[in-house]
């Protein structure tokens, strides 16, 4: 962005004063995230940084939090997280097929009433949470589901399509369908050429989908408010209820964590989007 | 020439027109068919609940199934002078059953809500009820308390006669039926739901209007910066939106509180008094700041993916044609960007509209929105109906901003990262 050497003095103030701006956007997107790292090591029970802490004193800071998180008394993290995980694993499943499938119906050019439908898929991304999580709370507990994993799991499923179905209709946007016009000429049938041709090409947008999909369940807390017992309590519920009753440090240490494993699920995000774009691009 | 081409056949004798619209049909069903799953697990656990909801918001059944006896002797009541017998002892008669059920207690709750008083009364009635004799009802009700032969009571309790009332949908916008059957306002400072209306509103228009004030140079810096910068600054945008909610609230929490960094900070530049720090959690302040980092990615990916499409040399264009920076800029570039505008501002504000968690856990008192008195409504309240009433105006105000962005922008146009 280095300026040319004919530029006039106001547009050079100007321009410092726009990358300043740019910079502070940047630091506030971005620093928050920063500042629950080394208070989730304090070694004291509080929430600020201590006068060790400042002079990077080595006892100033500890693992106790974490390893309260783990082996700590009346310890409520290790059912949430095996919780959430299932909750996740099936309720990304159950996007995954049916936002699928859904998005195959979707980008096919004879589809009817395209419009309306789509707009009924996506409803739920749409639609605020609290009026999500009231509806389907009054519909589980009629059928007998509240306070149960598959409850959470189905509203979970209910929740994630519309990202499965907006990443794949997407990579399918793209789909040159003469391949699999060329799959059944030489005799394979439907099933088949899914699974070999079709299935392959658009699976970056598929697991992309998923991981919306995962984040979305792994973080919902709104609707598992409204549906969980006290034993299908998750992460977000845990936090929740830290966070309203006393911040500790636990919490930090457990935010720690999932900021790492959002870390990790960027990066995936990141490369499958990249080799989506390879491939789309070897298609055109 | 026409006549011909109708005349061709397929190899089965087929006319070809018919056997094309007989495949269409066949796609068409095939296409309809690979929806089908979704379409109708969503209507039956997502499309029905919410069309159950409207059904409670409205259902007033209650009261009218617990005095069947009272409102079928109402039907020739015109409301004008005390009721007559039939009525009283119908009363009597659903009363006293209600008694034995020990069921009196939510109609005397329900009544109240009507008429201020009619709980007293009714408590009264039902210890004399059991010492009643037979004959002339009226007389002995009217001998219980002076309000029972006071018409302002009885006309209170036609009022709750139909099955199904809009009753709860006025509530929710500080309106009531008086005795005459006219809607009014309530009284000046009763007024809270319009406060958390106009607050919602307020607050989900200014927080997308700083995250478009913020958004719209980063968003063109990450567009017109080399890929490997770009792909590098995007992370700053992509990290925060993949982090949890939950998280993110956590660190605004710790950054607002009285003793936290910001205040550090204030009071190190000289800003405050060490001993005057200002609160900055738990109020409008709070939720403001919290919700434009939490919303700003929503804000920055639509208007980026539109600012990518938009060529350089346009601006360089309008620069050789003699226009300063400046106007280049505002003749040239921001028309074209005003699609992504229009869409990071309608799905911000949308978002921002609906926001339940962030306000209850940095709002406080003054900083809590609509979503907030749903889900107190909910847990704390139980009054489900009305909580299902608020839930369907916030809704109806979502779905006509949905539809005007399905119209400029189009669902299937979102993008994700």
């Amino acid at each position: 962005m280095a300026l040319p050497k004919y530029t006039e003095t106001h547009y050079r103030i100007w321009h410092y004063f726009y990358l300043t701006v740019c910079t502070c956007v940047f630091f506030f997107l971005i620093a928050p995230l920063f500042v629950i790292f080394p208070l989730s090591f304090n070694a004291e029970e509080f929430l600020v940084f201590s006068d060790g802490m400042k002079r990077l004193d080595p006892d100033a800071f500890s693992l106790r939090w974490y390893v309260d998180m783990i082996y700590g008394t009346k310890n409520p993290w290790g059912l949430a997280a095996k919780n959430s995980f299932i909750i996740a694993i099936f309720a990304t499943l159950g996007s995954v097929i049916l936002g699928t499938v859904a998005a195959l119906g979707l980008s096919s050019r004879h589809m009817p009433y395209k419009g309306i439908i789509m707009a009924t898929l996506i409803s739920p991304m749409i639609v605020p949470l609290i009026i999500s999580g009231v509806a389907i709370f009054f519909f589980m507990a009629k059928v007998g589901l509240a306070a149960t994993h598959t409850g959470i799991v189905l509203a979970h499923i209910v929740l994630g399509t519309p990202f499965v179905v907006i990443t794949v209709t997407a990579t399918l946007s793209g789909f040159d369908h003469s391949v699999t016009r060329a799959a059944s000429s030489l005799g394979s049938d439907p099933v088949n050429t899914f699974m070999k041709i079709t299935l392959p090409l658009i699976l970056p947008g598929v697991i992309s989908g998923g991981l919306f999909a995962f984040v979305t369940s792994f973080d919902e807390v709104v609707v598992v408010l409204f549906l969980a017992g006290l034993d299908n309590t998750t992460i977000p519920i845990q936090m929740w209820t830290g966070l309203r009753e006393q911040l500790s440090p636990t919490i930090l240490a457990v935010a720690t964590c999932l900021i790492i494993l959002s870390t990790l699920i960027l990066v995936t995000a990141e490369l499958l989007r990249r080799r989506s774009e390879r491939i789309r691009g070897i298609n055109r | 020439m026409s006549s011909e081409t109708q005349k061709i056949l397929t190899t089965d004798g087929i006319p070809l027109e018919e056997s094309l619209k007989k495949a269409e049909k066949k796609n068409k069903i095939k296409a309809f068919l690979l929806v089908c799953p979704l379409l109708l697990f969503l209507v039956i656990t997502y499309v029905f609940p919410i069309g159950d909801m409207l059904f409670r918001s409205i259902d007033d059944r209650m009261v009218t199934n617990m005095l069947p006896k009272t409102y079928k002797a109402m039907e020739q009541w015109d409301g004008k002078q005390l009721p007559p017998e039939e009525v009283f002892e119908g009363f009597y008669l659903d009363y006293k059953k209600l008694v034995e059920e020990k069921t009196f207690g939510k109609l005397a709750t329900q009544l109240n809500y009507e008429k201020n008083g009619f709980k007293s009364i009714l408590k009264k009635l039902k210890r004399k009820i059991t010492k009643f004799e037979e004959g002339n009802y009226k007389e002995q009700i009217m001998a219980v308390h002076k309000r029972w032969a006071d018409v302002e009571y009885w006309r209170a309790l036609k009022r709750r006669a139909p099955a199904y009332s809009y009753s709860k949908y006025l509530k929710g916008m500080d309106m009531y039926e008086n005795e005459d059957g006219k809607i009014v306002q309530v009284s000046e400072d009763r007024r809270i739901h319009k406060i958390l209306w106009v607050r919602t509103v307020e607050v989900a228009f200014f927080v997308t209007v700083f995250c478009f004030l913020m958004a719209y140079p980063i968003a063109h810096l990450l567009a017109t910066l080399p890929m490997k910068y770009s792909n590098l600054l995007m992370i700053c945008v992509l990290l925060p939106f993949w982090t949890s909610l939950l998280v993110r609230t956590a660190s605004w929490m710790i950054l607002l509180q009285q003793q936290g960094i910001v205040n550090d900070f204030f009071v190190w530049i000289g800003l405050v008094a060490d001993d005057n720090r200002p609160e900055m959690m738990y109020n409008k302040v709070g939720t403001y700041v919290a919700m434009t980092q939490i919303l700003l990615p929503f804000m920055v990916l639509p208007l980026y993916s539109v600012m990518k499409t938009i060529s350089p040399s346009l601006m360089r264009a309008g620069k050789s044609l003699g226009g300063t920076p400046f106007v280049a800029f505002w003749k040239v570039y921001f028309p074209l960007t005003i699609p992504g505008i229009g869409a990071g501002c309608l799905l911000v504000f949308i978002l921002a509209i609906g926001y339940y968690i962030t306000p209850a856990l940095v709002g406080g008192a003054s900083g809590t929105l609509i979503s907030n008195h749903i889900a107190f409504h909910m847990k704390s309240t139980l009054d489900w109906s009305f909580a299902s009433a608020m839930g369907l105006m916030l809704l109806t105000g979502v779905l006509a901003i949905y539809w005007v962005y399905n119209k400029l922008v189009g669902v299937d146009n979102i993008k994700l990262g």
